[in-house]
């Protein structure tokens, strides 16, 4: 209970050329009120299509929804009319992207489509709309924020337009912030500014947040728990803290074995062997196994079960099969 | 903490006037464009004589005094004619024009916004208009129709209307794949405003251009079939219908026919010079 978003077994495929890629095989979690959770992993992964799909933005051709449920405030999301689904995103649910330099309208001034934006969800008149987006503007510290109303999204800067991004996916007070990959794109000291922004908001606002990156500095950082993905599936769930400290599944002791470590002089960083997956031809079993040090029998025929190793804590492999299993 | 102000803030039609007043074929055409519309304007206020009437006594004479050029065949003041014809002129090319830039663009937004089975058909209808040669299917369209200014202007419009259709397309399938519209669909915005609201507003750089160069070929095809008889009959002084009566003098009186030759192509060159030098800085790739 307390949950605020649960999602279970999410399958999100992909048809092209007569090929079916498994975006999301299977994919189960759950956010909690008020906590940052996050989702992290290589590249393709699947974690921008879990995003993606719990907005029921998954472009349809070429990708579409199978199965499971998304339950947010107990509503199953994948049963909502499209026009009720329209109504949640931004209002309950907004998204930050990776990208701010295209994430903006680049023919209307920040004002109006912060107003254009207040207005869709609230009732609130042109005048009130507007005081609104220039108190948001302010609350994610834009100095001269009159000025910045008045200004078209290219003549701001990388930060400041994912701080205009924030202020407008905030102004709604949405339940649950995702924020796919909001640092990737800007440099490190303007990143540090953005994740303390994000922190920030959070405390003020009690949004949750869905944080997904591939940045294991930034998971560190921000999250409560996090989950680690794996060629579109979880392979691993818990706190924060142990699962920096004790990370139980090979594919998450591998991510964390390649973080460069400073205090160590090394010629070359420690690499994963082997490359992701085909998506359109996992392999069988543990999708992990082709690249498993620990691989053993059943590995390569039998997706292993998610045992729960410590409260909280869950791993989908067999190394820790003998744990009570969850669920 | 001081303020630092950076270069100022220039709106962004200022840029392009900037970039426009550099380009001095762009601005000769742009020239020959507002004469031509003001002349059309203000037409029975400023030609000499009326349209239509003539002296029969001065039949064909040189420029002259009274009339700097000259008469034609019915011995009507020819400046005259042709200051009225910028009217008509005007008149087809805005009308046309708009037919084209309504149902093309509508259509290349929408077949390039949903994609699919409809965007394939509406393609597929305009390759067909495509395919026709040039000003053949304007000629089609006014033989099933019939001969005059109102479906003079139909034919013109219609003949234009895969051109916005394929530029918006074209422009709307790039836009459409770029995050502010992933943006906008995840703060809840529907269909019709992402098409009205961010597709049309982002495309409006190429629909412009494409609305000026559209004024020249529209102006070339009415012309064009008026000379032919099938536009605009005698004795409506249009330029091509000037032309196709003209053609009888060519030898004893040849300044019949270039008058509203020159005009004809004076208007289309400014049409020309203007569009390309708008494309050239609305273009962002040349933007530094």
């Amino acid at each position: 209970m307390g949950s605020l978003l649960n999602i279970n077994n999410l399958k999100t495929q992909f048809f092209s050329s007569g090929r079916t890629i498994r975006a999301l095989d299977g994919v189960s979690f759950h956010i909690e009120e008020g906590e940052v959770f996050g989702l992290v992993g290589e590249t393709g992964c699947g974690k921008s299509v879990t995003a993606l799909s719990i907005l029921r933005l998954i472009p349809f051709p070429p990708g579409k929804i199978i199965d499971g449920e998304i339950l947010f405030r107990g509503r199953n999301l994948l049963h909502l009319k499209e026009d009720e689904m329209r109504s949640i995103r931004g209002k309950e649910i907004s998204m930050i992207f990776q990208e701010p330099m295209t994430s903006l309208n680049p023919v209307f001034r920040i004002g109006d489509q912060m107003m254009e934006l207040i207005m869709l969800h609230q009732k609130l008149d042109r005048s009130r709309a507007s005081e609104k987006g220039l108190e948001m503007l302010e609350r994610v510290h834009i100095p001269d924020a009159d000025r910045v109303m008045k200004q078209y999204p290219h003549q701001l800067s990388g930060g400041m337009r994912q701080r205009v991004m924030i202020a407008m996916e905030l102004s709604c007070h949405p339940f649950l912030l995702i924020a796919d990959e909001p640092t990737t794109a800007l440099d490190v000291t303007i990143q540090a500014q953005i994740l303390r922004l994000i922190k920030e908001m959070r405390k003020k606002l009690q949004t949750s947040i869905l944080l997904i990156t591939h940045d294991l500095g930034v998971i560190a950082e921000m999250c409560d728990r996090v989950a680690v993905m794996y060629a579109g599936s979880i392979v691993e769930e818990a706190g924060v803290e142990e699962i920096f400290e004790e990370p139980k599944h090979p594919y998450t002791q591998g991510l964390w074995g390649a973080i460069p470590r400073v205090d160590q002089e090394k010629e070359t960083l420690a690499v994963i062997p082997g490359a992701v997956p085909d998506l359109s031809q996992p392999p069988a079993g543990c999708k992990f196994h082709p690249r498993c040090p620990h691989r053993f029998a059943p590995c390569d025929h039998k997706i292993p079960p998610i045992s729960q190793t410590s409260p909280g804590h869950l791993v989908s492999c067999y190394l820790y099969g003998k744990g009570e299993r969850y669920e | 903490m001081n303020e630092i102000k950076g270069t100022k803030t220039i709106s962004q039609t200022a840029e392009v006037w900037r970039r426009l007043k550099r380009n001095r074929a762009a601005m000769m055409g742009g020239m020959i464009v507002f004469l031509f519309v003001f002349v059309a304007i203000l037409a029975p206020w400023i030609s000499p004589y009326p349209p239509n009437e003539g002296d029969l006594s001065k039949r064909l004479k040189p420029p002259s005094k009274e009339h700097l050029l000259g008469t034609d065949a019915l011995g009507r003041d020819q400046l005259s004619r042709v200051i009225f014809g910028a009217r008509i002129s005007l008149q087809i090319q805005v009308v046309a024009v708009f037919i084209a830039l309504i149902i093309g663009t509508l259509l290349g937004m929408v077949g390039g916004y949903y994609g699919g089975t409809f965007d394939n058909l509406i393609m597929r209808l305009m390759d067909i208009l495509l395919a026709f040669p040039g000003i053949f299917l304007a000629i089609s369209i006014i033989a099933v129709l019939g001969p005059g200014l109102n479906n003079l202007m139909l034919a013109a419009g219609i003949y234009s209307i895969p051109q916005f259709a394929r530029i918006v397309r074209g422009s709307v399938l790039s836009l459409k794949e770029k995050e502010f519209i992933e943006a906008a669909r995840a703060v809840g915005e529907n269909d019709l405003n992402i098409l009205f609201r961010y597709l049309l507003p982002n495309s409006m750089a190429p629909i412009i251009i494409q609305t000026t160069l559209r004024m020249a070929t529209v102006l070339l095809t009415a012309s064009g079939l008026s000379f032919l008889g099938l536009g605009v009959q005698p004795p409506t002084p249009e330029w091509g219908a000037m032309l196709s009566t003209a053609r009888a003098y060519m030898i004893t009186a040849p300044h019949v026919a270039t008058v509203p030759g020159l005009a004809i192509m004076l208007v289309v060159m400014g049409f020309n010079l203007f569009g390309d030098g708008l494309r050239d800085s609305l273009d962002p790739r040349l933007r530094d």
